[in-house]
């Protein structure tokens, strides 16, 4: 997983509470077998919308999603972070997530910024007056600048911790990568192996 | 300290311990000593470990097989359905990219998932093993700790040949007595879930213990683990002895010489301590118990044979009332109906939980000799390629033939309808499978779980029946052909 430290790009709008992962990736793009090249399938019944914001320049070039409240909640879907990772999101700030969403995007590197609802109303008109404004999610200082208006932004330790040093579950556990190899050493001979095969 | 069987395999597989104790504990790291790979669960991990540009850890120790998709006629040929032919083609892709050792279709092993392991010897007692399949505890008959994981832990096992897990709470489930004739490892497990509930499981390793699963051969042990996942567990066991041994024996990857007396010597440690405790404990009496049989739409919702559909206002909770009723709607059924007046349209032989040479020989020992009913069609799928090269060295898919049922490929089939194996919308099948969910087995079907024998006898008399309920077989009776 790539480090997050500070991002900067344009913000979009998204004016709407309770975006459930249904929204964000409908089911039948669950049949794919791919983890990437989901970018399509975002908000896909949304954007046959013209005047959806994802279908207006500058906002679709956008990086930093701005939501309303319960933003992911509904299925437990990983897709729905992948297929905001392949659009170009790098973050959602939202004033409150649903937790499975949260982790999934713990998880795969994108930044689930829990800001205020005032703050966010404040961005959402900025954006609005002034489309194609970029939004800077700094994890240091935990704040969010957008035009003048600077707010403070919450995450967990742990996952700005594991998000700010890059590492996601599996780089965490390869931390212990000593433990792991000492551990096969141990490993009793009369123990099977696929490899090679043996077969009657 | 004394521990039950699930503690000692848990702690002899611990890599690093989590920090933190009681409540506040982080999880531990365990070693996996086998991964079980399909086509369904697998292909976002093996992109992942793409995209990551991480390698396979442990590619000795990784097993793939092609099950869920797989046709189970006309193999030869390309599979008709898109998907289906994709999801395998990437499984290829992907194996051959990562040096995973593949049983495809058309090879001696391929097989349900669960099914292989087990036969190939590489499922042995006091292992680790995980696959992205809920059935996977299916591989504790053996004493090993099997557990099902989602798509990210399998990406994880892959890349680290590990999992970060919290301790489970553990469950004894005692069995007790003899099971008279006609009566199966099948009924033990619908009987408990029945007793339990879907949910009577879940947080808890269930270890099944007592003088009736003793008695038990591997292939039974193996049925009744199979659904512990179906009480909502996540994970259920056997410990190991003479029978697991005897099993073993001789498998391609079972240890030998030295290696096998070193094993036997450490699987005999394999067994809960005297004055271990259980967290929970429920008892079940082999003596007593029946052919049972699922009249609902969760694997808890059964009976014994020999009763009738029950009334949603039998049940005292609000929740199980309705649950019961809609149940009652799918199935089409109405309360008071004896279940042995149900009749079917299908009889599935088949599936993770009773498609192994012994559930073949048990159900074609019923048939043998006999007529099925002519408006019920059967199904007969073997657990994998060499159960059915086996079948058919003794003989059996002749008498499954000579009764008119089907003798079909290996694989999931109408387990779950992935492939074209699927009850028609308001069909209703007697099936040896383990979920009667809504829809499961094709879209509207309506699916009554039974055992391989019950299912025979179903398929001889057209309606939910038992081998008790059958005329004596007409004189002379087929000859059975042994194999050479
Ligand atoms: S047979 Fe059924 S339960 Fe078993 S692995 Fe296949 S689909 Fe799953």
């Amino acid at each position: 997983m790539e480090k997050f430290t500070k991002h900067t790009g344009i913000g979009v709008p998204l004016r709407q509470s309770n975006v459930d992962t249904d929204q964000i990736i409908p089911a039948v793009y669950l049949k794919r077998i791919t983890r990437t090249g989901f970018e399509d399938a975002l908000f896909s019944a949304w954007r046959k919308d013209p005047s959806f914001i994802l279908n207006q320049e500058p906002y679709s070039a956008g990086s930093v999603l701005v939501a309303g409240p319960d933003f992911g909640t509904g299925s437990s879907r990983e897709h729905a972070v992948w297929a905001l990772k392949d659009y170009g999101f790098k973050a959602v700030l939202s004033s409150r997530f649903a937790d499975i969403f949260r982790g999934n995007s713990g998880k795969q590197g994108l930044l689930a910024a829990q800001v205020a609802q005032d703050d966010i109303e404040l961005i959402w008109k900025e954006l609005e007056n002034a489309p194609g404004t970029e939004v800077t999610v700094d994890l240091e200082s935990k704040t969010v600048v957008c035009g003048n208006i600077v707010a403070p932004f919450e995450i967990d330790d742990y996952t700005r911790w594991r998000l700010l040093e890059g590492l996601d579950d599996i780089g965490l556990t390869l931390q212990h990568e000593a433990d792991i190899t000492a551990y096969e050493a141990t490993r009793p001979s009369f123990k099977p192996k696929t490899l090679p095969a043996r077969v009657s | 300290m004394a521990k039950t069987l699930a503690e000692k395999v848990w702690d002899a597989h611990v890599v690093r311990k989590g920090d933190g104790d009681g409540a506040n504990a982080q999880p531990d790291l365990l070693f996996i000593d086998l991964h079980l790979v399909h086509e369904v669960t697998s292909p976002q991990a093996f992109e992942g470990l793409r995209l990551a540009g991480r390698k396979l850890r442990r590619p000795d120790l990784t097993i793939a097989t092609e099950d869920h998709n797989t046709p189970t006629l006309d193999i030869d040929k390309p599979i008709a359905d898109l998907t289906s032919r994709t999801q395998i083609q990437t499984l290829r892709n992907n194996c051959a990219e990562f040096g995973v050792r593949l049983h495809s279709l058309g090879d001696a092993e391929q097989g349900i998932v669960h099914v292989v392991g087990p036969q190939l010897g590489l499922t042995q007692p006091g292992m680790t093993v995980v696959c992205g399949d809920s059935h996977t505890s299916t591989h504790g008959a053996f004493g090993a700790l099997a557990m099902g994981i989602g798509t990210s832990e399998v990406e994880h096992v892959m890349a680290t040949q590990t999992l970060s897990l919290k301790p489970f709470k553990t469950m004894a489930i005692n069995v007790e007595g003899t099971l008279r004739q006609g009566v199966t490892a099948k009924d033990i497990i619908l009987a408990v879930i029945a007793k339990i509930g879907t949910g009577g499981g879940q947080g808890y390793v269930l270890e099944y213990r007592g003088s009736a699963i003793r008695a038990l051969s591997m292939d039974a042990r193996m049925t009744i683990c199979n659904m512990s996942i179906e009480a909502g567990a996540r994970a259920g066991m056997v410990a190991p002895d003479e029978t697991t041994y005897e099993y073993m024996k001789g498998r391609p990857h079972a240890p030998e010489g030295a290696d096998w007396d070193a094993a036997v010597e450490y699987w005999n440690t394999l067994k809960t301590d005297d004055d271990a405790t259980f967290d929970a404990q429920v008892d079940l009496d082999a003596d007593t118990l029946e052919p049972f049989v699922t009249w609902g739409t969760n694997p808890g919702q059964g009976v014994s044979l020999s009763e009738s559909v029950p009334s949603p206002a039998d049940f005292g909770d609000e929740n199980a009332k309705a649950a019961a009723e809609r149940a009652l709607q799918y199935m089409g059924l109405e309360a008071g109906t004896p279940m042995k007046d149900i009749r079917v349209d299908t009889v599935f032989l088949g599936s993770c939980t009773n498609s192994r040479i012994e559930d073949l020989r048990a159900a074609a020992d019923i048939i043998r000799g006999r007529e099925k009913d002519p408006n019920v069609r059967m199904l007969v799928v073997p657990g994998s390629a060499r159960v059915r090269l086996e079948a058919e060295a003794e003989g059996l898919d002749r008498v499954f033939k000579d009764f008119g049922a089907e003798w079909r490929f290996a694989g999931c089939s109408m387990c779950l309808g992935m492939n074209p194996d699927q009850l028609e919308p308001g069909e209703r099948c007697a099936s040896t499978s383990n979920r009667n969910f809504e829809g499961r087995q094709g879209k509207g079907g309506r699916t009554h779980l039974v055992s391989p024998v019950v299912a025979a006898a179903t398929a001889v008399r057209g309606t939910l029946s038992s081998p008790s309920d059958l005329e004596p077989a007409p004189e002379p009776a087929a000859i059975r052909i042994d194999a050479a």
